[in-house]
């Protein structure tokens, strides 16, 4: 038994990281599309972004050095990834669902984190382990945890029970929807409650992921608890197969799309690539496209669909 | 209120609108058209044009869809949608636009976060067909089911959707409900983006089943493509009338005026928006005042399309956005200028210096820029004498999408407003947070049917707010007040607007450009520039 929940655990980490690194890859292979940011865009300068101002506002802005602030785009990114800062300032009463829910997790992630650590120390310096700084990892991680799970469940719960009682989501909640929240509950509830009513005979988690980093099959775990952890491993699959894998898709929308401002200059990269996407062929069917399977984008484009009109 | 819509309602086949629209539903209006806009009543789709075309989605018909007389004709219209659906998802096809639409598509949590944001949706009184996301979500489970064919499973995950006629006659009509504005796009906490959507289906009607409102294709690009114009002026006639407008602005200011043609070796390239030499001569006129007196080596272009820079292909079609795009840049290599310069027009600010920015490569990449950054050089600069006391009026800024959210051109317009109208206020919000027109993605220049009924009640109806409000410590009909909007299409939406709500009659509430204002305070130029006048 112990053995299956190990494979199934190493599988799943496996899907995800391969799922994850799948949608990752397809996004980034997609081409570089037309121009189609939107402002404000935090990585102006200064004096622009608190206008939403862009580079184009200098006159001959193309005979100047073009700057970009990495800092202003982390100025933007923290608050929004941590606090979801533009929920709250667009959408407080989801917010209030949603921000539980988001920072349980981290908590969470926290946690597998601090475990991961906390094992393999206890592998490679058992003493450091076995002494305060053991015990500090120890508290940390039933406090990361303990918030994690409560938030995390809390939130789901929140965020079911909105999207069943507004009208506005209700509309577009399927069936999928529902599942996904119940299974966040479910998997964490499960998760947690067979941690919580574990025996002090029992392994704890630090126990555990110390077994599972070595393939020890020895330790027996509660049945409620290999339950928790057998679902939630399902869980951290499914994820990056859902649209709730926007955690890869913000990065896109964001610095490939919204704060793609990039101009485009004679001779550079960007330049080639486009380039390269003028020779595709496209096959469009209305008559004033004039695709015929052998154009390229670029005769298209210099082509004039009303040549032998008469006015 | 009609009874509440949902997504399968699109499907419906009994040939009935999904909603009908009451005056009483929509927002409220504030001060003067508290209750005068709801005694506006809207004119009524006429049974002839039900009976030819598809008006199956709310009071009124924009793109005019012939019906299918035969159910193979209906059938054959299905086949060229799904594989128009297809094609928005290939490289090949869609290289332009592939990756935002994938994101947007595969990531959306149906939060409606977006609504809030849409003046459509809020000017409808919430009406459900005009929330963002009820089209997208109809396009992104069409995408799961006939592009992914996800089968059971993404019906499930996804929910599903009855592929019909009735289905896409609908869409195609929803399509052109959206201004294109994206203010949706940047309130969604994933970043995606329902503006590109209704953007994207218009292509797909557009390049694979020839789909398009006549104002925006026939009318529009084709025309272009042909005469040089969508006003239809071919260089003779609109180098005939920009002479006459010299004559008259030499008249007006009391200084020659004298529009140069064809100069090579200028230092730029101006390209107005065709429409003003017709509908607003004085526009033309000011912009040729202000460069001769600051110095200035400009140049027209009586190339084709290098006298007006609309591109309307940048609402619904790449190719024909390309192809504008591409006459643009050629008119500005052949007269070997340094660079282009766009006058008041705002979607052709973000047509030629934004999207098609990655299209003109080589020789063609000639830079752009916006009239605002130069206008506002030349008044920073000192390089003409203004006397503000001349504007001393109320005035307030509408920011053009295109130009301001869009693009990022925001501080500009407003530093030569506050240096020369001293009775400047703002908008609330404005800037990058501004509200559309209501005459954005074409719609401006959409007047079929009661289209413009519709335009005026909820697309336009979050603008008319604002306005009211920036102008509400002085709505007495004895102070004139000006409306400065640095672009045509708006210009268009609120000349119709204000007209169709008698707010120049009855409350002196005048709009007009920002180069106008400019000469207006000009030192030297006759005083009076301006004429309170209804044009």
């Amino acid at each position: 038994m112990t053995a299956f929940l190990y494979v199934v655990i190493y599988t799943a980490a496996l899907a995800f990281t391969g799922a994850c690194v799948s949608r990752t890859i397809a996004y980034a292979r997609a081409p570089v599309h037309l121009r189609w940011e939107l402002y404000p865009i935090p990585h102006e300068e200064r004096e622009r972004v608190k206008h939403g101002g862009s580079y184009l506002e200098a006159a001959e802005w193309w005979t100047k050095p073009r700057r970009t602030s990495l800092l202003g785009e982390l100025k933007f990114m923290i608050p929004e990834m941590l606090l979801l800062k533009g929920l709250w300032e667009f959408n407080r009463r989801l917010w209030y669902r949603s921000f539980p829910f988001h920072f349980g997790l981290y908590l969470l992630i926290g946690t597998m984190a601090l475990l991961a650590i906390g094992a393999a120390l206890s592998l490679f310096a058992p003493t450091l382990m076995a002494g305060q700084f053991g015990e500090g990892v120890r508290l940390l991680y039933r406090i990361t945890g303990t918030g994690g799970f409560g938030l995390a469940i809390l939130g789901a719960l929140a965020l079911l029970a909105h999207r069943l009682a507004e009208p506005s989501l209700r509309t577009y909640t399927t069936a999928g929807d529902v599942f996904n929240l119940v299974f966040f509950a479910v998997a964490l509830a499960l998760l947690a409650a067979g941690d919580l009513s574990r025996g002090r005979s029992a392994p704890d988690m630090l126990a555990f992921s110390k077994a599972l980093l070595t393939f020890d099959t020895s330790i027996q775990l509660p049945k409620l608890l290999a339950a928790g952890l057998l679902l939630s491993a399902f869980l951290v699959a499914y994820v990056p197969m859902t649209h709730m894998s926007h955690f890869i898709a913000k990065f896109f929308t964001y610095h490939f799309v919204r704060w793609d401002d990039a101009p485009n200059r004679r001779g550079e990269k960007l330049e080639v690539k486009i380039a390269e996407y003028l020779t595709y062929r496209p096959t469009w069917s209305a008559a004033h496209i004039g695709a015929d399977g052998r154009k390229t984008w670029a005769q298209i484009a210099a082509g004039n669909p009303t040549r032998g009109i008469k006015e | 209120m009609s009874r509440k819509i949902k997504l399968a309602d699109m499907s419906r086949a009994d040939g009935k609108p999904l909603v009908h629209l009451e005056n009483k539903d929509l927002m409220s209006l504030p001060g003067p058209l508290a209750g005068a806009a709801q005694g506006r009543s809207w004119a009524p789709l006429s049974e002839q044009i039900r009976n030819r075309y598809e008006c199956l989605l709310d009071d009124t018909c924009a793109v005019n869809v012939p019906r299918p007389k035969t159910r193979q004709e209906e059938n054959d219209l299905i086949r060229k949608f799904i594989s128009g659906l297809e094609k928005l998802f290939t490289r090949e096809d869609n290289w332009t636009f592939l990756q935002p639409l994938l994101l947007t598509m595969e990531h959306c949590a149906r939060c409606q976060t977006c609504s809030k944001a849409c003046h459509v949706f809020e000017g409808s009184g919430n009406n459900e067909i005009y929330r963002p996301t009820y089209r997208s979500e109809i396009l992104r489970r069409l995408y799961f089911k006939h592009v992914k064919k996800g089968g059971l499973l993404a019906a499930w995950q996804h929910g599903d959707i009855v592929l019909n006629w009735p289905l896409i006659a609908r869409l195609i009509e929803l399509s052109y409900r959206c201004n294109l504005c994206r203010r949706c796009a940047q309130t969604c906490p994933i970043g995606a983006d329902n503006g590109l959507v209704a953007h994207e289906l218009r292509k797909l009607f557009s390049q694979e089943m020839g789909i398009a409102a006549k104002e925006i294709h026939n009318d529009g690009s084709m025309l272009q493509l042909r005469v040089g114009s969508s006003t239809g002026m071919n260089p003779a006639v609109v180098k005939d009338n920009i002479e006459f407008i010299d004559e008259e602005m030499t008249e007006r200011t009391g200084i020659q005026v004298k529009t140069p043609w064809d100069v090579e070796g200028a230092d730029l390239l101006l390209i107005h928006n065709a429409g003003e030499i017709l509908a607003w001569p004085e526009n033309p006129g000011a912009f040729a005042v202000v460069l001769n007196a600051a110095g200035i080596s400009w140049t027209l272009s009586s190339e084709l399309a290098g006298y007006d820079s609309v591109n309307y292909g940048v609402w619904y079609d790449d190719a024909q956005l390309a192809r504008v795009a591409v006459k643009h840049a050629e008119a500005a290599r052949k007269l070997r200028v340094k660079k282009i310069v766009l006058g008041e027009c705002g979607h052709a600010h973000k047509a030629l210096a934004v999207v098609a920015d990655r299209v003109l490569t080589g020789d063609l990449n000639i830079p752009r820029e916006s009239s605002m950054t130069l206008l506002r050089d030349i008044i920073m600069e000192g390089r003409i004498k203004l006397d503000p006391g001349r504007n001393d009026f109320p005035v307030t800024l509408h920011d053009p999408c295109n130009m301001v959210r869009l693009m990022g051109v925001v501080e500009p317009q407003r530093e030569i407003v506050r240096r020369i109208c001293p009775g400047f206020r703002e908008m609330e919000p404005h800037g990058v947070d501004n509200y559309c027109c209501g005459g954005g993605g074409g719609f401006a220049i959409m007047s079929s049917n009661n289209f413009p009924d519709w335009r005026f009640h909820v697309s336009g109806r979050k603008k008319l707010q604002q306005i009211l409000n920036a102008f509400a410590d002085c709505m007495g009909p004895s102070i004139p007040k000006y409306l400065c909007a640095p672009c045509s299409n708006c210009k268009g939406q609120f000349r119709d607007m204000l007209a169709y709500y008698d707010l120049w009659e009855k409350h002196r509430i005048l709009y007009g450009g920002l180069v106008e204002l400019i000469v207006n305070a000009m030192e030297g130029v006759k005083p009076g520039f301006i004429e309170w006048e209804w044009r």
